[in-house]
């Protein structure tokens, strides 16, 4: 267990650094800086810019510096509107945090609980059906369920308000990030139940005359919950990537736009901070999924 | 009476037949058409052909290939007679007719119909209207689901031959060969992919323009290629990491030993003995990463990271109608819902091969 989590962790660390210097390169490899403007700032304002913000020193000499400065947990500021970078994360985190959560929470329990109602209804009417519509959900993505519920619910019927951050509205965002991983969950769900509910410690708790609700929640559903563990890590890096998006749709100042709009602004500070912050943010799910995947189940070994 | 002789006396309440009662008369030599409709072997049947009649039994994946075989039909077949280009304002009599924008569908603009009065010639329907620009939308969202599908199809095979010799060299050297070659994926795996697709495709567009001027490569488009760039570097190690599995599990069998011990070369163990018996995991990994390759590129085209104007693909389409969504929903539903049919069928026919292939679930 001590050598497995060290190894992992490490992994983990050596992916952050990675994605930190893929990031910080690739970035400076785009073409126009910071400061190429529409409206020409003069050469010598500009110089004096580049200066401040050491963007005039070697490529590797920057990166050095920026490991320096995240080591003292200096975010840095935004070089677009020199605001400090790490409220500005953190608000417009606070912000995808709570649609994320929510879209997860749904897709979690409504998953399980239409997994669980497929495996017990199996090849009858409502197993049909939450197939039909899973495998419907599995095929649309996220942004053209997010325009189309825009489009019909909230210009065409009316039924829901435009966004704005004053009166926040989550419910159709939410519904469109959640609806893929939802339907992921349901199949994995079914699937485990229906392994599990042909499994001999089933057949003897339905012997010994166990209730049948009991055998489901505690002899069935538990056991199936196993896989599902394993699917929460891929789930936050496609509701942390599937926001960008979503938030576009639907005006969301969370942390997807953020991220969309740094890459087109060239603020250097800004896109390194962003990725990080969700790389780490899904690193670290993986990570917590992996542990807590062989927690669970005591017939995976430590390898 | 010769056989009579043979035969033991018929024993009391024996069902045997007496034979004494029939004569050589009675009997006839069976014909080779007569002997043969006794034989009840069944016709041998290969791995391929199994696996055939398990899918044409499917009803999903008949549909699907229906339905994927009819969408490739039209995408291969309508440029012929449709007149229209996708990229150029439509023209009558060689006028650009700019009263043609935002038609509706089977709408003709004023200068259309003032020219099929004049001639009395009947002009091809605009089937989806037209968009913004007077670009005929149905040969617009043609052209855009032949670049969607031949992205997906072209990642797919990128992603299988990467992650197949990858996979294959780790896992049949094993040891140490196979322990970095591992670490290296896990450190792939666990990057954030998307992160780094969209950074990857803002940068490759943008440095990828000066190589590519006047070759066959500038009319795809920087972001094509980037697109499968990224494709390249970051999706095979799903492909490997189950390549390597399959023949870990594969190269302990017995037949592998026998090879090996008459002198097999290493490279003809894996082409011949390992490699086909992974073959159905193989076909039905790659025909699943088609659709997800279709989802990743109509995503990052949303984001206008897609393919270069004026080429298009369902997902810069549905971005592209996105503004006038509130007056022309049909521009946004159309190249939404080929997007969700694609995917769909592809993942149905993907399914059922899995379930005909995959020797492990029968």
């Amino acid at each position: 267990m001590g050598r497995y989590l060290i190894k992992r962790v490490l992994l983990a660390v050596v992916s952050i650094f990675i994605v930190s210097a893929i990031t910080f390169f690739v970035m400076n490899a785009i073409p126009g800086g910071p400061f190429n403007k529409e409206k020409a700032t003069s050469a010598e304002a500009q110089r004096v810019l580049e200066e401040r913000y050491n963007l005039d020193k070697p490529l590797g000499e920057q990166y050095v510096l920026w490991l320096k400065n995240m080591a003292h947990g200096d975010w840095g500021v935004s070089l677009h509107n020199g605001r400090d970078i790490w409220n500005e994360i953190t608000s417009r985190f606070a912000v995808s945090a709570r649609l994320g959560g929510m879209a997860a929470l749904v897709a979690i329990v409504l998953g399980l609980i239409l997994g669980s109602i497929a495996a017990l209804t199996r090849n009858r009417l409502p197993d049909r059906s939450i197939v039909f519509f899973t495998t419907l959900g599995t095929a649309m993505p996220s942004f053209v369920l997010a325009t189309l519920l825009l489009l019909i619910f909230c210009l065409k019927l009316g039924w829901f308000p435009v966004w704005s951050s004053s009166s926040p509205n989550y419910v159709l965002p939410i519904i469109a990030l959640s609806v893929y991983p939802m339907a992921y969950i349901t199949r994995l769900t079914k699937t485990s139940m229906l392994d599990s509910l042909g499994q001999d410690y089933v057949r003897t708790a339905k012997a010994k005359g166990v209730p049948g609700w009991k055998v489901i929640f505690k002899h069935a559903l538990r056991n199936a919950l196993i896989p599902v563990v394993t699917y929460v890590g891929p789930m936050v890096a496609y509701i942390l990537t599937g926001s960008m998006v979503v938030e576009n749709i639907f005006t969301i100042g969370g942390l997807g736009s953020t991220f969309v709009t740094s890459i087109t602004n060239r603020d250097y500070t800004l896109i390194m901070a962003v990725t990080l912050f969700l790389a780490i943010l899904m690193v670290v799910a993986n990570l917590l999924t992996d542990i807590a995947y062989k927690l669970i189940d005591p017939r995976i070994t430590f390898e | 009476m010769q056989e009579k002789d043979v035969l033991k006396k018929r024993q009391f309440l024996s069902a045997q037949v007496d034979l004494s009662r029939f004569s050589q008369k009675n009997f006839e030599q069976a014909t080779e058409d007569e002997k043969k409709q006794q034989d009840v072997m069944g016709e041998s049947t290969t791995f391929f052909k199994d696996g055939m009649r398990r899918l044409r039994k499917n009803p999903l994946a008949m549909g699907s290939i229906i339905v994927l075989a009819l969408i490739i039909a039209i995408i291969i077949i309508a440029p012929f007679f449709v007149p229209y280009s996708y990229s150029e304002i439509i023209s009558v009599n060689g006028v650009r007719d700019k009263s043609a924008t935002n038609l509706a569908p089977f709408e003709y603009s004023k200068l259309e119909m003032k020219y099929m009065e004049e001639t009395g010639e009947k002009l091809f329907p605009h089937i989806f209207g037209t968009d913004n620009l007077c670009r005929d939308y149905f040969i617009r969202v043609i052209y855009g689901t032949r670049v969607s599908l031949s992205i997906g199809v072209v990642a797919s095979v990128m992603v299988l031959i990467i992650g197949l010799l990858y996979g294959s060299i780790a896992g049949y050297f094993g040891g140490t060969v196979d322990l970095i070659m591992m670490r290296i994926v896990d450190i792939i795996y666990s990057l954030p992919d998307m992160l780094i697709i969209i950074l990857l495709s803002v940068v490759l567009n943008e440095t990828l323009k000066g190589y590519i001027e006047g070759t066959v490569l500038q009319s795809l488009g920087t972001n094509m290629i980037s697109i499968f760039i990224v494709f390249g570097l970051l999706y095979w190690v799903s492909m490997a990491r189950l390549i390597r599995g399959q023949i870990l599990t594969i190269k302990n069998n017995e037949y592998v030993l026998a090879a090996r011990c008459i002198g097999t070369k290493n490279g003809r163990i894996l082409r011949k003995h390992i490699l086909p018996n992974c073959l159905s995991v193989i076909i039905i990994t790659t025909a699943l990463q088609v659709p997800s390759a279709i989802f990743t590129e109509s995503y990052l085209s949303f984001l206008g990271l897609g393919v270069a104007r004026p080429l298009t693909s369902l997902g810069s389409l549905a971005n592209d109608a996105r503004g006038a969504m509130q007056s022309y929903p049909l521009r946004l539903v159309i190249p939404a819902v080929l997007i969700c049919l694609i995917v769909l069928a592809l993942n149905l026919l993907g399914d059922g091969l899995r379930d005909a292939f995959d020797s492990k679930l029968n």
